[in-house]
């Protein structure tokens, strides 16, 4: 009982004597507590108490998954009763008044020169979302880099056995394969370049059409493997590309913003409309943003499946 | 209308960092790490030019990204509240940059080096833009980019521990940002406008007209609620002492003290500047509020059941966010004002606990518990007084930031009278009550002992100038938050009144 008069003697003990001397103390407190009253009866009820801690936690796991089912049922059921008080697709109120798509439907092709809007919004208007978003690819890509890459790993272990793995599991020679991708390849790199080119013409552009190319580097790869990939495109060729493009992208963006803002004198002009060299930026921005689409797609790859080039 | 020459510093710091998190990931080791400390300098510096000027000029500027400016293109707005959270901000980048590349050198491979000073780059230009954006979702574009860079700073690390925190970081993290996606495709929807004033006339004139009520709250509560996950407010904090604590401590001071700051600042942002004050009314604020005490009370519970010191001082920023939610839930330009100071003094006071943290950890060999840093005030002095200093302005000592910001925020509280001025008392005195048992119990753990029974054989503790330079920052940093708190008050309510 004296014991209990200092009601911060466990802390006390504790900051003195660490970790241990608490759990002793605590300890100690519970045999003080239980003594007087260790009967038969409550010599049983301290089992149960041993044993409940696992049932009591599978409980609150059970719960625990109710609670998440319901609540997401709860959520969807929110969900979808707003959705359906969303004006109508098309309707008659459905942003008659707006603005700024009229504003865009009248004015993009004089403005930029892109025939297709899109494009004139993305990578005009709203360019400054498309060079976050651009820079999302890249970071993913540095993300994934930063996971998987061994290159420069010191472990040689680690480095030897993504190695054996790799060869384990790579197609070696595969006739059929080779022989699509013999004839596919170049039809798909140039069908990729041919959306980035006309990105501001006709649907498509730097991210379905750089997608394409990627796919299309992943597919002579599959074919062919590292060594012959090794020849045109290396992990160097990966970071000066990235590199080059992105600043490429930014520095342009941003002589863009600054002029814009400051009311200057840019010196791009949107030129014909129609034909392919035109649009001012717009060409050489999806032309950049596909070759970041590309080696993102690639170097993806390259990282989930060996760790390197 | 011309701009002046100073009006283009924010185009500049989002747009220079981007480049440098590229030029970052071509470059080796100590290249990269000189780009990025250099561009954390320049952001502090543009940001203290920003600030200078619009609170000189008591004014907000708006400055179209392209020739169209709102609605039909971006747009950046920067006052004197923006000046001083991209202060405050950039300043917690740049000193757990320099605070804690020593320990870094240790938990993250060589290899990978570059690219985590790339990471740290495209943190401070998200943070830039987040800061500056006039426009939901070019915010919603440098959410994505944040997510994914405080993903790569948990995971930089190389332990499954380490691992596990960030996929379950991840996995919540991008619950909150699809959430916050919905909402705002469902206001887009609604109002077909994505930049903030436009938004809020087109908001106001749906209220009046009283038409699609249901999904105009809903995207409201669905941005809420994404925010909410995503800077741990209490109910949905179960990610963070796991991510928080595992990792390295530039990684840990960056996300406490940073990334879900910048959530908050762009809830506060949403609130004020898209919804304005007749969404924002009274039910929705008890909601936030009744979270608020919920997580200022409930956190710190957390934290005091804790034997580890940097898994404490995780659970103490679940408390600590549940104080400046207190804040923005009253509702008032006090109550924001209050919710703001809060978020410096926290930044300052959690950048440092967890650099200290690291350090205090290091002199004990590489262990945590409460039973290993006993007395390790005394093996890295500094170390400890820092630890100490955080820990008493966390706690509201006098001289210290947590001091004013808990008098303001419960000034703010008594200026709204009636049940919620006791709601926020009681909660504050709670809190507090429950900070000093955890806190300062840990601080005087530091010094128990004589500091020499787990002394490591080879001490780790060579010079670190940087380290040194750092902490002794913050500590002034911190003390200056704390005395000279009335002047930058001053300046975020004059900021406050422009703000909307």
């Amino acid at each position: 009982m004296k014991k209990k008069a200092d009601p911060f003697r466990a802390l006390k003990s504790w900051i003195e004597n660490g970790d241990d001397a608490l759990d002793l103390e605590i300890q100690e407190e519970m045999d003080d507590e239980a003594t007087p009253a260790l009967t038969e009866e409550a010599g049983r009820k301290r089992e149960k108490k041993k044993r409940d801690p696992v049932r009591a936690r599978r409980r609150l796991e059970g719960g625990y998954a109710v609670a998440a089912v319901l609540v997401c049922l709860a959520l969807i059921g929110a969900l979808v009763y707003a959705a359906l008080q969303l004006p109508a697709f098309g309707g008659a109120d459905t942003l008659v008044d707006s603005e700024v798509s009229a504003f865009y439907v009248e004015n993009t092709l004089k403005e930029t020169g892109a025939v297709n809007i899109v494009t004139g919004i993305i990578l005009d208007y709203r360019g400054f979302d498309t060079l976050g978003e651009s820079h999302v690819l890249f970071i993913a890509v540095c993300t994934v880099l930063l996971l998987l890459s061994i290159r420069g790993d010191k472990n040689a272990d680690r480095i030897a056995r993504e190695e054996a793995f790799d060869r384990h599991f790579e197609p070696r020679d595969d006739e059929v394969l080779q022989g699509a991708a013999r004839i596919l390849t170049p039809l798909v790199l140039v069908f990729g370049l041919y959306i980035i080119a006309n990105g501001h013409l006709s649907p498509g552009g730097g991210f379905s059409g750089g997608a394409i190319l990627g796919a299309g580097l992943i597919l002579y790869q599959n074919a062919f493997g590292y060594r012959k990939t090794e020849r045109f495109f290396t992990y160097r060729t990966f970071k000066w590309v990235s590199l080059a493009s992105l600043l490429f992208y930014s520095l342009a963006k941003g002589y863009h913003f600054f002029t814009g803002a400051n009311h200057l004198e840019n010196g791009i002009s949107p030129g014909t409309a129609g034909n392919i060299l035109s649009g001012g930026l717009l060409l050489p921005l999806n032309f950049v943003v596909g070759c970041v689409v590309a080696c993102t797609m690639y170097a993806l790859y390259t990282m989930f499946r060996k760790g390197d080039f | 209308m011309r701009m002046l020459w100073w009006q283009n510093i924010p185009l500049f710091l989002i747009v220079a960092p981007l480049m440098g998190a590229v030029v970052c990931s071509a470059l080796k080791e100590k290249a990269a790490r000189g780009v990025m400390t250099a561009l954390s300098a320049l952001t502090v510096c543009g940001m203290a030019l920003v600030l200078a000027f619009t609170a000189a000029r008591q004014e907000s500027c708006v400055y179209p990204m392209g020739e169209v400016g709102a609605p039909f293109g971006n747009e950046l707005r920067f006052g004197a509240v923006e000046g001083i959270a991209g202060l405050g901000f950039s300043l917690v980048i740049l000193l757990s940059v320099l605070g804690g590349w020593r320990s870094l050198t240790r938990d993250v491979p060589e290899n990978k080096r570059h690219l985590y000073a790339a990471m740290v780059c495209l943190l401070t230009a998200a943070m830039s833009a987040m800061v500056f954006t006039n426009d939901l979702f070019t915010a919603y574009v440098f959410i994505e980019i944040t997510t994914i860079a405080s993903c790569a700073l948990i995971s930089a690390t190389d332990h499954g521990r380490t691992l596990f925190g960030a996929a379950r970081y991840m996995l919540m993290n991008l619950l909150g940002s699809g959430l916050f996606l919905l909402g705002v495709s469902t206001l887009y929807c609604l109002t077909g406008h994505l930049l903030f004033p436009q938004l809020q006339e087109s908001v106001k004139d749906l209220l009046d007209r009283d038409k699609y009520l249901t999904p105009l709250y809903l995207s409201f509560v669905l941005m809420t609620l994404g925010i909410a996950i995503k800077s741990a407010l209490y109910p949905f904090h179960t990610w963070l002492p796991n991510a928080y604590a595992s990792t390295t401590p530039t990684s840990s001071a960056l996300l406490s003290s940073l990334i879900s700051k910048m959530y908050i600042f762009l809830l506060i942002k949403i609130f004020f500047r898209a919804a304005g004050a007749q969404v924002f009314d009274r039910d929705i604020r008890n909601f936030l509020l009744g979270f608020a005490v919920a997580g200022m009370v409930l956190g710190s519970v957390d934290a005091i059941v804790e034997r580890h010191l940097s898994r404490m001082v995780a659970y103490s920023s679940v408390a600590q966010i549940g104080y400046i939610f207190l804040g923005i839930s009253l509702g008032t330009e006090a109550g924001m004002a209050a919710a703001l100071f809060h978020m410096l003094v926290h930044a300052a006071a959690k950048c440092m606990l967890f650099l200290s943290a690291g350090k205090l950890r290091e002199v004990s060999g590489m262990g945590d518990g409460f039973r290993d840093v006993r007395g390790a005030g005394f093996r890295a002095p500094l170390a400890g007084a820092a630890f100490a200093a955080g820990a008493c302005s966390l706690v509201g000592v006098p001289l210290l930031g947590g001091f004013p910001s808990k008098i303001y925020l419960a000034q703010a509280g008594i200026a709204l009278g009636g049940w919620r001025m006791g709601v926020v008392l009681a909660a504050l005195a709670v809190s507090t009550a429950l900070h000093v048992m955890y806190m300062l119990r840990t601080a005087v753990l530091l010094y128990a002992g004589d500091g020499d029974a787990r002394r490591p054989e080879k001490s780790p503790l060579r010079k670190d100038p940087c380290f040194t330079a750092a902490m002794l920052a913050l500590l002034g940093l911190n003390v200056l938050l704390g005395i000279g708190s009335r002047p930058i008050m001053e300046a975020i309510l004059q900021g406050i009144a422009l703000f909307s």
